[in-house]
């Protein structure tokens, strides 16, 4: 045998010596995750841009996506579960990462800790820059960062040890496998030579196509199976709002938009792994497309949709008072366009899952934020009812609004009905940033007027969003525009007006804050150019205006309890007074860095806008004595498992320690509604406050106490403990249900809303959550390149159930706000990898000082309110407003990359 | 498909002579170049080849090996006038990256972003390549990179290290990277200085390399001339030196952007350099 053909590989992994196969070129990863079954080896992006997938070979971490499998030979890899049986650093991080909320969603994890191992086997006690730069090669698109560095520094704990009750900091219950790589993810389910499918793309925004020979080419290339829409049994359409309907699973004649799929092939592992999708038997004829929303409002557009006259696909609308005569007689008004462009979620993990056909249903695996969702889409598209579909949601790595639409399911349903065969699917990470929903890129101009003693007197808004080629819900956030632009100030005569415009652009959807982002930087930038017009310091003018109990929004809602605006506000004061001071201190002395102190607000409503909005909780006592919670509320990295499970058992009166979870599964847990729209603690809380109470009234009543008295689990033994004594229920004696239970109770909330009339008014939340952000950054003003340094920011979250995870959402979304702020645009056909779009990395993150308002809310669980949406609402405008602060320069369109500053400051001084 | 992982070079070389082998050793840009179903029919790992793994000086300079990472030569003890290289290799995506990567693959990738170029071309660096038929020859690095994506390299050569003149003593040597982020970024612009001061602390010799804003890397001759008998910490760097760079728009920024900021860039490059 000529020794340099290396056929048998053999090497040491996690401390075994194995051998392997691996085909010429196969990455390591890939022979890692199926050849060998370390699947905790995450892969992101397979071009290591994320480093989700760091091994160490030899103790040094490479990425594994690019590393040849042939070149493990005779080496010693190390993944995270080979770590996490003993190695004393491994252990170690495992607790401090759960003591400090370091993992959320969990799909970073792995590539973090094994990094951090790395360092800490080097560096035993590492300090902040050290830990930044061992860490740097992996991306964590949930955390901000910050709780990484704290948990490998080993900073104290913030998780409480025997936490659980509302208001205290328990680690993360479904933590425990995201820190030991065991949890599973989209592409973790599916059996090693399952097969595959592989979607077929339009190269073109928009195109006419044609099939050749599918048949015969399936046949000659060894294919299972190809899909086109000829083989949908029901409706070859899917959507998220009933009335906007409108996106086939695959294209019939003509694509919309550039990654939109025509057809998808099932074959083997083997087959897909040298599957060339140009030689796919479709000839394309580009068209002519309209890629921007100028273009599409033109006389000359195509219409992309019947029924949508003009390309625009809706509106919202909500007006008081009277606001031209208000700025007719404003003392001072000040105007100003702002636009952003399409921002992706960029979740580390791709869309992925895996299907089979189990008793003759389709049951799907794969990750998402809303199952049920997921299913009422496939029985609309595979035809079958819906008892015969299951969807059983995989860990999700990462959402932040993409995850709501289907993506990877009817391909995987659909394949799976085909062959007869278990399937699975993972997006690469360019088709997972051509196929699905970015942030809604906008064009606002705004007019806000104020009267001599600072008081807003008129606010005429018009944004135009370009929704893409298709609706998913971009209605939402046109409705939601005009409802949230005002801030959450008080403003009497008050105008705005929203569009969601088609264009042959990917399509837009939601992404937390559902434009809500896009318009607080509108108002929140004329907010300082009024305040500073008045002579007025910016945070007197905001906190004047802001809204108050007892005071009309702009939708005439008034809130007699629960507005935190002004106190989250005011909480910023001392920051506010101490960081200016500072930035004057430093600018005197520096020429070329100027530092600026910026401050923003932000509101956001909870939940569907004036819309029914339900979510049901289940839970039940078993004759062992065990408490299960059927928690439907997907936990995509932001909490819900322990959140919503720390408010049933405080409800029920039992310690946290005793309930346990089952998840979404649409066969067995009811219906928690999506997560989206800061709605999972406000309504999934709520329904899981009152089926505690429902379950502690059963059990009251059986042993007949009072109900003050003190529940306990003794073993089987429920047990009563009130004024009369202690009271005793063995359960084992009692008549189990068929799903095994003794007691149960299922209760559901909605939220009270009423619909907006003609004008906007009326109540379309019932329940809002405030926030202020202060930043503070250092601008390069020979580069134009801006430094965030630090940032204080202010939520009323009402009752804080979990101040641990808020900080962890509070920290995530300041980091997604930055991103939007200074890096992240998504340009179709330009910035398809995580190399050429960019998110933030840990060292763009500054130290973060989190200030917990609670103001409580009537409707919300023990007071709370929705935060996640809220926590990137000011973050872009405090940090235009402190750009502008240190150097003059007005910003008008995000991203404010060095270029953009540089040219808005050569501009400020001519 | 095959892959060759030879550990002689004369079989490297026999099979980049009989066949279509793609040299692979990190990774870092092979992998994430390869389209879907267009993989090469062998790929020639040249990690484990004798020799192509070390860094050694002599008095005729220092030879770093084609198959170094980055992170050796992070390691590596190296005079001063290497520092620019060093910090271009902390800048080579992340730790990951560098630990795999390698000197000839940043190289022989061609990217107009490389960010290894502008350190080797400050450094006077020269291309050894050898192939089976035509034995060995050595091209300065300046004439082994001619466009994006494009080298000197014929099919059957393969890069066998990169070799560097020795440099004056105390020459002083510094890397400046801009981009949209603190790590993992391409640059927007970047410059490599390599500066000896004379006894008066003027500048007496200069050599200074500017990356991502031309097809390929480029020195600023002009600007080196002008540097002569200036002091570092007051450098005069002008819009007329920057004749070589004819950058593009593109994500990272406008040229006019790039233009501009690059003197600034090549100011504090030069003041570091110089101290």
């Amino acid at each position: 045998m000529n020794k340099q053909f290396t056929t048998a590989t053999t090497f040491h992994l996690n401390g075994a010596e194995v051998s392997a196969h691996p085909r010429p070129g196969q990455r390591l990863s890939a022979l890692l995750r199926e050849g060998l079954g370390t699947r905790d080896v995450k892969i992101g992006c397979d071009a290591g841009d994320c480093g989700a997938c760091t091994v160490l070979i030899d103790g040094a971490p490479v990425c594994a996506c690019l590393t040849p499998a042939h070149q493990a030979a005779g080496r010693k890899v190390e993944t995270l579960s080979g770590m996490t049986a003993s190695d004393p650093d491994a252990l170690r991080l495992m607790q401090s990462f759960q003591d400090h909320g370091a993992a959320q969603c969990g799909i970073c994890t792995p590539g973090m800790m094994v990094s951090a191992v790395a360092l800490l086997r080097a560096e035993p006690a590492p300090d902040e820059a050290q830990v930044k730069d061992a860490l740097a090669g992996v991306l964590c698109r949930c955390t901000g960062y910050r709780k990484i560095i704290d948990a490998v520094l080993g900073a104290p704990a913030l998780a409480d040890t025997f936490g659980g009750a509302v208001g205290t900091s328990p680690a993360r219950l479904d933590g425990g496998p995201k820190v030991s790589g065991t949890e599973l993810f989209g592409d973790d389910i599916a059996p090693a030579g399952c097969l595959e499918v592989l979607v077929i793309r339009s190269p073109f925004p928009r195109a006419g196509f044609t099939f050749g020979d599918l048949e015969g080419f399936a046949q000659t290339q060894g294919l299972d199976a190809v899909l086109t829409a000829a083989d949908i049994p029901g409706r070859n359409v899917f959507g998220v709002i009933p009335q906007f309907v409108d996106q086939p699973v695959f294209a019939e004649t003509e694509t919309r938009f550039r990654g939109e799929a025509v057809a998808a092939i099932v074959a083997s592992p083997e087959v897909i792994a040298r599957f060339d999708p140009e030689t796919f038997p479709v000839t394309w004829t580009e068209l002519p497309a309209a890629t921007d929303v100028a273009t599409a409002l033109g006389p000359d557009a195509t219409q992309l949709h019947d029924g949508r006259a003009g390309n625009v696909m809706c509106g919202g609308f909500v007006t008081c008072g009277d606001p031209e005569a208000a700025l007719a007689r404003a003392h001072v008004t000040v105007e100003g366009r702002y636009q952003s462009g399409f921002v992706e979620h960029a979740y580390i993990e791709p869309e992925a899952g895996f299907a089979e056909i189990v008793n003759g249903r389709v049951e799907v695996h794969a990750c998402t934020q809303a199952p049920v969702m997921d299913r009422e889409a496939l029985e609309i598209i595979l035809g079958m009812d819906r008892s015969q579909i299951r969807i059983v949601p995989t860990a999700t790595g990462g959402g932040f609004g993409a995850k709501l639409d289907i993506s990877v399911q009817p391909y995987l349903a659909l394949a799976a009905l085909k062959t007869g065969q278990p399937v699975r699917i993972c997006y690469s990470r360019t088709e997972s940033m051509q196929s699905t929903t970015k942030r809604h890129p906008s064009d606002i101009t705004l007019t806000i007027g104020a009267s001599s003693d600072g008081k807003l007197c008129g606010f005429r808004f018009d944004g135009d969003f370009d929704t893409g080629a298709y609706a998913s819900w971009g209605p939402t956030v046109a409705n939601r525009v005009p409802v949230h632009a005002s801030g959450p100030y008080a403003i009497a005569d008050y105008r705005a007006q929203s569009r969601g415009i088609h264009t042959n652009n990917p399509p837009a959807g939601a992404f937390r804050g559902f434009g809500v982002p896009q318009s607080a930087i509108a108002q929140e930038c004329l907010f300082d150019d009024l305040a500073e017009k008045l002579g007025m310091d910016a945070l007197d003018f905001r906190i004047l205006n802001a809204l108050e109990n007892g005071v009309p929004t702009v939708c005439g809602q008034v809130f007699e309890q629960g507005v935190g605006i002004k106190a989250c506000l005011e909480a910023l004061r001392p920051s506010w007074d101490e960081e200016r001071a500072a930035a004057e201190e430093f600018n005197a002395a520096n020429d070329t860095l100027k530092r600026g102190v910026g401050i923003a607000s932000g509101w956001y409503g909870c939940g569907n806008t004036s819309l029914p909005n339900p979510s049901t909780i289940k839970a039940g006592i078993r004759t062992d004595g065990s408490v299960l919670l059927h928690q439907g509320a997907m936990d995509i990295g932001q909490g819900a498992n322990t959140v919503i499970a720390q408010i049933f058992a405080e409800a029920l009166g039992l310690p946290l320690a005793t309930v346990s979870l089952i998840g979404p599964d649409t066969d067995v847990t009811p219906d928690a509604g999506k997560t989206s729209a800061s709605r999972q603690t406000f309504v999934s809380g709520n329904a899981a406050r009152l089926t505690g109470l429902a379950l502690r009234a059963t059990i009251l009543e059986r042993l007949n106490v009072s109900p003050e008295a003190e529940l306990s689990l003794d073993g089987a033994t429920l047990v009563a403990t009130d004024a009369a004594g202690r009271h005793e229920l063995p359960l084992d004696g009692l008549e189990a249900d068929a799903e095994g239970y003794v007691l149960r109770a299922e209760e559901t909330y909605d939220p009270p809303t009423v619909p907006l009339d003609a004008n906007g008014q009326g109540v379309p939340y019932a329940q809002f959550g405030y926030a202020a952000h202060l930043a503070v950054v250092e601008v390069d003003t020979a580069l134009g390149t801006v430094t965030p340094v630090k940032f204080v920011a202010a939520h009323d979250v009402g009752r804080a159930i979990n101040p641990m995870l808020i900080e962890g959402q509070v920290h995530g979304g300041i980091a997604q706000g930055l991103g939007m702020a200074l890096m992240e645009e998504y340009l179709p056909g330009r910035t398809e990898n995580l190399h050429d779009y960019l998110i933030p990395t840990i060292g763009d993150i500054p130290p973060i000082e989190t200030l917990i308002i609670e103001e409580p809310d009537a409707h919300g669980p023990y007071g709370a309110k929705g935060l996640g949406e809220h926590v990137l609402i000011p973050t872009t405008p405090a940090l235009l407003n402190a750009i502008r602060h240190a150097t003059g320069a007005r910003i008008t369109k995000v991203p404010a990359t060095p270029s953009r500053v540089r040219a808005a400051l050569l501009k400020g001084a001519e | 498909m095959a892959y060759l992982s030879p550990t002689e070079l004369t079989d490297a070389l026999a099979a980049l002579r009989d066949g279509q082998a793609k040299v692979i050793a990190g990774g870092t840009d092979v992998f994430p170049a390869m389209a879907r179903g267009k993989g090469p029919a062998a790929f020639l790992d040249v990690t484990r080849i004798a020799g192509l793994t070390s860094i050694t000086s002599d008095d005729g300079g220092t030879r770093i090996g084609a198959a170094v990472s980055w992170s050796a030569i992070v390691a590596a003890d190296l005079p001063p006038a290497f520092d620019a290289l060093k910090e271009a290799a902390r800048e080579v995506g992340s730790i990951q990256i560098q630990n795999a990567g390698t000197i000839a693959g940043n190289i022989c990738n061609a990217s107009p972003a490389a960010d290894g170029v502008p350190a080797l071309l400050a450094l006077d660096a020269r291309v050894e390549i050898a192939s089976a038929d035509r034995g060995v020859r050595v091209l300065p690095l300046a004439d082994f990179l001619l466009g994006v994506r494009k080298t000197a390299l014929e099919a059957d050569e393969l890069v066998t290290a990169v070799l560097v003149p020795p440099q004056p003593d105390g020459m002083g040597s510094a890397f400046a990277k801009l981009g949209s982020r603190r790590y993992l970024v391409i640059s927007i612009t970047m410059t490599a200085a390599n500066i000896l001061l004379d006894r008066e602390g003027a500048i007496a010799e200069a050599r200074i390399a500017v990356g991502a804003c031309s097809a390929v890397a480029r020195r600023l001759p002009d600007l080196e001339r002008a540097l002569i008998g200036q002091r570092p910490d007051a450098a005069d760097v002008l819009a007329e030196h920057l004749g070589p760079l004819s950058p593009i728009d593109d994500v990272r920024g406008s040229a006019a952007y790039r233009l501009d900021v690059v003197q600034e860039q090549c100011r504090r490059a030069i003041q570091r350099a110089g101290r």
